[in-house]
């Protein structure tokens, strides 16, 4: 059937070594990009004629707070598919993704303020998106508390799956909320993919730089994924063989 | 046996949790006392001046009445887990969407109605102005609700852990800020003589969102809490 290659990964083993393959092209992707993309942005692309360099800032706050809201969606999706489907790596999926979506929501925040401060003259306002980002880091922030709540961590990954799809209702608030309030954060400008509302060698630097960036958060999810797995599956034969190679590798 | 009907579980569980409550009078009273304890704390802290009491009287209502709840959400099914009746619920023919609803509505009416009726005595103490009291009835009213409905999806969450607390507070609080604002809004567009149905519109919907969404959530956290 359609879905008949996706049943060897629900085995650990077989993913473990997957996102193992994953990790190393992914980082070098992630530092091509990212090394291309930052050089781009920071030296040549050109100022903008009311902020100036200012607006720099925007290559770094723009990939965090779009991806701190994608890996939002990912660990949704994971819970809703461990919850639906009893998938056990989901699990695993979804708790490495939440740290790492914590750190992007906190860095779009904190670059955000950053910004903020010269061009509206304040670190910070209550305006609606960044409230709402700020209940985005929250909520993050409870799941991964949830998790560590929990002794046993199959009950952990279900309760905080739980919790991350109640909170999926916050995602559209902070998409929106700069067309449904009219507040002082700025419109999208690279949402629309038809015309983006800047000019073509200002987004191409962009994009380049959040795929940098969308590669980097792959690479860190793989690696947090195959530790999730590895503790999780601590008592697995093939968890022992794999340490006992790795010690033997080291003892020579 | 004869099945029991959905309406006659329903009402059976809430008749249940009332009685329980009326002969524990104080698991009632004390959210209450302590709603009244920290709204009487801000003008003692802020200075008595009644036109800074009149501008932040609906964020203190509504703030202390957020917290009273919480306080109050622990009640909704520690002692059921603790005695096994929750295990037993759950085990019933009956769906647990039925059984969850009845349960958030008999905490509604034990701490969401006390809320609403003594709210008015504190709007008079903090110097609300006079034009807003009906916006802080309806928000009061329809957001109450939703304080009990998404709160139990935090305790059901966090009732098989021993030190849940502090836990649920973090669970819970940022799923509560949406309503916060909107009832402060209204409110505050009451007291300058604008039309505030918009966010009550926005409230009502949150309301019947949680209504029906909600138990589900709850119940699958049962399920897992209760394992």
């Amino acid at each position: 059937m359609m879905w008949k290659w996706l049943h060897p990964y629900a085995n650990p083993e077989v993913s473990y070594h997957f996102a193992g393959k994953l990790l190393p092209w992914c980082t070098r992707l992630a530092f091509i990009f990212l090394s291309v993309g930052m050089v781009w942005a920071l030296l040549f692309a050109p100022a903008d004629y009311q902020q100036g360099d200012t607006f720099r800032i925007f290559y770094l706050h723009v990939p965090a707070a779009m991806l701190s809201m994608g890996i939002y969606l990912g660990m949704a999706i994971a819970a809703l598919s461990s919850l639906v489907w009893q998938l056990k790596l989901a699990d695993a999926s979804a708790a490495a993704m939440a740290p790492i979506g914590a750190t992007f929501t906190f860095i779009a925040l904190v670059t955000g303020a950053a910004w903020g401060k010269p061009m509206w003259g304040t670190w910070w306002i209550w305006d609606a998106r960044l409230t709402s980002e700020l209940i985005l880091l929250f909520l993050y922030l409870g799941v991964i508390a949830l998790h560590n709540a929990f002794e046993d961590k199959s009950l952990a990954g279900k309760a905080a799956g739980i919790l991350a799809l109640v909170g999926v209702i916050n995602l559209p608030i902070i998409k929106y909320s700069v067309e449904w309030w009219n507040t002082l954060h700025q419109g999208a400008t690279v949402g629309k993919l038809g015309q983006p509302s800047m000019s073509a060698d200002m987004f191409w630097p962009f994009l380049v730089c959040f795929i940098g960036f969308s590669f980097f958060v792959t690479a860190l999810i793989c690696l947090r994924f195959r530790s999730e797995v590895l503790t999780r599956n601590s008592m697995r034969p093939w968890v022992r063989t794999l340490v006992a190679n790795e010690e033997n590798k080291h003892a020579i | 046996m004869t099945p029991v009907s959905y309406r006659a579980a329903f009402s059976l569980i809430v008749k249940r949790d009332l009685m329980i409550a009326f002969r524990h009078r104080d698991d009632i009273i004390n959210p209450l006392l302590f709603f009244i304890i920290v709204v009487t704390l801000f003008p003692l802290g802020i200075g008595p001046e009644s036109s800074t009491l009149s501008r932040i009287a609906p964020g203190i209502i509504w703030v202390a009445a957020l917290l009273a709840t919480l306080l109050s959400l622990d009640r909704l099914f520690k002692s059921d887990h603790l005695d096994g009746s929750l295990e037993q619920m759950l085990l019933s023919p009956q769906p647990i969407f039925i059984l969850v609803l009845a349960k958030i509505v008999a905490h509604w009416l034990l701490t969401g109605l006390p809320l609403i009726l003594i709210a008015p005595l504190l709007a008079v103490l903090l110097h609300l102005h006079e034009s807003s009291y009906g916006a802080l009835m309806f928000t009061l009213l329809l957001g109450t609700p939703i304080l009990s409905l998404l709160g139990a999806i935090g305790v059901a969450l966090t009732v098989g852990i021993k030190k849940g607390g502090v836990l649920l507070s973090l669970l819970v609080l940022p799923l509560y800020i949406p309503v916060l604002i909107f009832a402060t809004s209204a409110i505050d567009s009451a007291a300058m003589n604008l039309p505030y149905n918009g966010q009550l519109a926005i409230i009502a919907a949150i309301f019947f969102a949680s209504l029906t969404l909600a138990p589900f959530a709850v119940s699958a956290a049962l399920k897992v809490s209760t394992n």
